[in-house]
């Protein structure tokens, strides 16, 4: 079948298998690896992605169903050189540590910010429940999500600070 | 670009919370995790697995995925058989006598757990691999199951016939068994419990992969794979598969997370590789969740049968345990040490004068267990700290105060136990005090009685837990008493390049420690230089060739160890070359801020920079030197490194439900000189939070007929954040002697001390109803019909007063 996307604001046309899910689309199809799958019943959050500005589990969808949809995955989430105030609060808090669950993660944060701007620490819990880390217990994000609706607050989310993307580390190299 | 926002180049770095380099990267989703990494041509594994705990294999037929779109081939155990040099390895022959299965990557003859792979299809995409799968035809004998530990050791049902008997060794640590008989036989209080640490399923986020990549010309193959050990498993992969050392370069990519589970040599691995050489195609194989939690490696799996005897007052005169150990249905890398691991340290933080430790593992038909987070430790702390909770009751004190009548002093270190272990340092009379203080313990004991005087249904438990553990795995030769194949030295080497910027080589390999940040820190803190100008290279054997890898809370106390030690072995150098460019003594110098200064004549000075492009051009070397600054260390640690802490969990516990709340968590944890205290309080949380997991949810249940019924996330309870609270970190430092650093280690720390912390809570909050013990994990039906069995006893609940039961032994609860 034939589907037309946005991700990240690039429109494209693909034709896919009417099974194909939405993550292994994004995956395989689009090339963009930052979304992950951790795990078979949407219970990991990993794949979290936003889907006409709703996070929604990659993995439970199917990329047919997305057929004109405008995706943002977390590849789509800093502009340039310049992190996402969430990318940064998780960054200064601490609040990932093999990084795995992190895109899903962030994806759902940011999401949760965008409907509850002020959310209480039980409410940032509460919101995250449908993302499993299994690194930091928590305490960090949630402490990072807190500082970024702070930050939303101040307007100093919308400072940035340059020259905070990543480097791939040394050893994760494509195979030659 | 690098992502560190170092502090100016000089200034202190060292015990910093400076952000992670590593960060960046894993967040935009620039990372590369091993199923991430494309490669055109790159063929698909999907495996059959046994469906039966125990089966004999009639046949295998793989006509049918033969016959698929898109299969390139399929195979069965019996047709790979000849593609092995070697089983899968188990390092760990715990003594000359233990039984040892025969185990293959694809079983041939017998399927021994639900999981076990039997067939393994290869196709061009991960879809048709797995449609292919579904149509590989296996006709099975299945066999009874034997899932229950003390079932297996009857031997009624024999996993392996060709072994004789379930029982893969007995151990035992018993310097005087004379004396604890005696112990026991004047003791004036007693306690004698059985505690069961269930199955826990390590559930790392993201799960295995391994991606093997035949390399152009002259048969060579790069192996990435989401693994903890890539040095061990590219020596492994070499005996296994029989493709010589030379040949194999193993890179571990971005790693999610592993916590043991990925501390192993598994049979997706050597088939990868296998096939990648029988097919000379890049071979990949990705895991699904639910292989995770069957064929991946689990935790625990313990009955533990532990007695203490004490005097009158409460001090422990002699502690004795019986354990029976889960091996699972074969022998992992180290499945048979584990048990070993925790039987040094079962007298815990206190002054025991006698100790007996006796241990049978046994074979199941389940998947097979091996290291998960703490690995042996978490076990042996949970018993004493449980038991030790009973004797208070016994004695009739505090469970700090029994403690405290029992800690080994701060004076009384480098301390010798009766285990044999030679404790570095320790205060653990001070992490206790200063646990106390930081939860507001008399408020929350006030707290606890107004509840219980009220008589509501929602009542607190405190529970506190005093561990410690022996970590940065290990010396060498301890090792070699222990019949450990392999060693516990870890390797780096420190190199300044010609223009000043520092290549650091680790035999270490990160997956979500920090390892970049925190080296680049020793290191930059040692040559007074910026942490941005310190590279640090890992996890790929072309490029950091000696390791022995990251587990058991080894990294920074011997790997860490050994880039301090070749940082100073290269200024040294430096040192000499300066001086003799200079003209002056080598004594004479100082290295501040990245530059060697002349004492007394400050504006004589050479940076380091300086000096690594005068060993670069070789032009003007004092005779005898060889260019170039660089050096190694291959560091082999003269003992263990002995963290400590106590831990205080509350809990608040529904009388009505069952429903154990964990409300408030505060840990104090020592682990020697910090080198960044963010990523040490992050590995205290997410490790408590999985201790507090087997403590309350999670457990890898088998049914009798041996399967796995929490196969998935959905079943298998890895906490949400929804579950946990906030935890107050606080810690003093006691600084190891026996590296230069001081350091201790922590990555398993959280993890030993949360789950007999939470559920001495549980159980302070169930002791109105005179309850002692409730099996792990604590689910709201297994207290609920604890407390309806206590009714029923008719041990009232409402009392105002603790109603401790001193006249019953400790209860043990046997549920499955």
């Amino acid at each position: 079948m034939n589907i037309t996307v946005t991700v990240n604001g690039e429109t494209a046309t693909h034709d896919v298998e009417p099974r194909l899910l939405l993550v292994h689309y994004l995956r395989d199809v689009v090339g963009l690896t930052g979304t992950n799958v951790g795990c078979d019943t949407s219970s990991c959050g990993a794949c979290t992605v936003h889907v006409g500005g709703e996070s929604v589990k990659s993995c439970t969808m199917l990329a047919v169903q997305a057929d004109g949809a405008d995706i943002t995955t977390i590849e789509g989430l800093a502009q340039g050189d310049v992190l996402h105030p969430m990318q940064r609060a998780f960054r200064e808090n601490h609040g990932l540590q093999c990084g795995f669950c992190t895109p899903g993660m962030v994806m759902a944060a940011v999401s949760l910010l965008e409907e509850h701007p002020h959310p209480t620490e039980a409410e940032v819990r509460e919101g995250l429940e449908g993302n499993l880390c299994r690194c930091t217990g928590y305490h960090n994000i949630v402490k990072a999500v807190l500082a970024a609706a702070d930050a939303g607050d101040s307007g100093a989310a919308a400072t940035g600070s340059p020259g905070v993307a990543g480097r791939v580390p040394a050893s994760a190299g494509a195979p030659s | 670009m690098t992502t560190v926002e170092a502090s100016a180049g000089g200034g202190p770095v060292l015990g910093t919370r400076l952000r992670r380099r590593e960060d960046g990267a894993l967040l935009t989703g620039e990372s590369r995790f091993v199923a991430d990494l494309a490669v055109p041509g790159a063929l698909h594994l999907a495996l059959v697995r046994s469906p039966h705990a125990l089966a004999r294999i009639v046949d295998v037929d793989v006509s049918g995925a033969l016959a698929m779109p898109g299969v390139v081939a399929a195979f069965s155990g019996a047709d790979l058989r000849d593609e092995w040099a070697g089983p899968l390895p188990c390092g760990w022959p715990v003594t000359a006598e233990m039984k040892q299965p025969a185990h293959l990557p694809l079983a041939v003859e017998r399927a021994c757990y639900v999981g076990d792979a039997v067939a393994v299809v290869v196709a061009t995409s991960e879809y048709a691999a797995h449609d292919a799968a579904d149509a590989v035809t296996v006709t099975y004998e299945p066999l009874p199951a034997v899932v229950d530990l003390e079932q297996a050791l009857t031997d009624e049902v024999v996993v392996h016939p060709e072994l004789g008997t379930n029982v893969a060794y007995t151990w035992e640590l018993a310097p005087d068994d004379a004396a604890v008989d005696a112990a026991f036989a004047s003791a004036a209080h007693v306690v004698d419990a059985r505690y069961v640490q269930q199955r826990l399923i390590p559930a790392a986020m993201e799960p295995r992969g391994v991606l093997v990549v035949p390399e152009p010309f002259g048969g060579s193959f790069t192996v990435y794979s989401a693994t903890q050990i890539p040095h061990i498993l590219r020596v492994m992969l070499a005996l296994t598969a029989g493709v010589p050392e030379t040949d194999l370069r193993v890179v571990a990519p971005a790693v999610g997370g592993g916590f043991g589970s990925k501390l192993n040599v598994y049979a997706e691995e050597v088939l990868a590789l296998a096939l990648a050489r029988r097919l000379r195609r890049p071979v990949r194989w990705i895991e699904e969740r639910t292989e995770n939690a069957q064929a991946t490696i689990q935790g625990r799996g313990q009955i533990q049968h532990v007695e203490l005897a004490a005097d009158a007052e409460g001090k422990v005169t002699a502690v004795r345990v019986r354990l029976t150990a889960d091996m699972g249905a074969y022998l992992q890398l180290v499945t048979p040490g584990i048990p070993l691991l925790g039987a040094f340290l079962y007298s815990g933080v206190y002054d025991v004068p006698a100790y007996s430790f006796r241990c049978t593992s046994v074979f199941t038909t389940a998947t097979p267990t091996d290291a998960y987070r703490g690995a042996g430790r978490p076990e042996a702390t949970y018993a004493i700290e449980r038991a030790m909770d009973t004797l208070a009751r016994r004695v009739g004190v505090a469970p700090e105060e029994i403690r405290r009548r029992n800690f080994i002093g701060p004076d009384a270190f480098p301390y010798t136990s009766v285990a044999g272990l030679v404790y570095d340092s320790g205060n653990y009379a001070g992490a206790l005090d200063r646990c106390l203080a930081l939860a507001g313990y008399d408020a929350l004991r006030a707290e606890q009685q107004r509840r219980r005087a009220a008589g509501g249904t929602r009542q607190l438990g405190i529970g506190i837990s005093s561990y410690f553990e022996m970590c940065g795995l290990a010396p060498s030769r301890v090792l070699a008493s222990l019949n450990y194949t392999a060693g516990g030295w870890e390797a780096a080497s420190v190199r300044i390049l010609p223009t000043g910027k520092v290549e650091v080589v680790t035999g270490t390999s990160p997956h979500g420690q920090g390892h970049e940040t925190s080296w680049a820190m020793i290191v930059a803190d040692r040559l007074g230089i910026s942490p941005d100008d310190v590279d640090v290279i890992h996890s790929d054997t072309a490029r950091a060739p000696y390791g022995l890898d990251t587990y058991g809370s080894r990294s920074l106390a011997v790997g860490g160890t050994a880039v301090a030690m070749a940082t100073d072995r290269v200024v040294d150098k430096a040192r000499r070359l300066a001086a003799h460019q200079l003209e002056v003594a080598e004594e004479d110098l100082e290295l501040a801020g990245g530059v060697f200064a002349v004492r007394g004549s400050p504006d004589r000075t050479m940076a380091l920079a300086a000096v690594a492009f005068e060993a670069f051009t070789a032009h003007d070397l004092p005779d005898g030197m060889e260019p170039n600054l660089e050096a190694s260390c291959h560091f082999d640690p003269p003992n263990f490194t002995f963290p400590f802490g106590t831990h205080l969990a509350v809990v608040e516990l529904d009388t009505d439900t069952g429903k154990v709340s964990l409300v408030a968590y505060h840990a104090v944890d020592d682990c020697g000189v910090q080198v960044n205290p963010m990523i040490v309080e992050g590995q205290v949380h997410g490790g408590v939070v999985q201790g507090a997991a087997q403590a309350l949810w999670e457990e890898a249940a088998y049914d009798t007929e041996g399967n796995l019924l929490s196969a998935t996330l959905m079943d298998y309870l890895v906490p949400s954040a929804a579950e946990v609270p906030s935890i107050t970190t606080a810690s003093t430092v006691t600084p190891s002697p026996t590296n230069v650093l001081g350091v201790k280690g922590v990555g398993e720390a959280g993890t030993i001390g949360a789950a007999p912390a939470v559920i001495n809570a549980v159980v302070d909050a169930l002791s109105p109803f005179g309850i002692e013990d409730i099996a792990m994990p604590a689910s709201p039906q297994r207290v609920w019909r604890a407390i309806e069995d206590a009714r029923r006893r008719g041990t009232h609940p409402t009392s105002t007063a603790a109603t401790d039961d001193t006249t019953t032994q400790a209860t043990s609860t046997k549920e499955t």
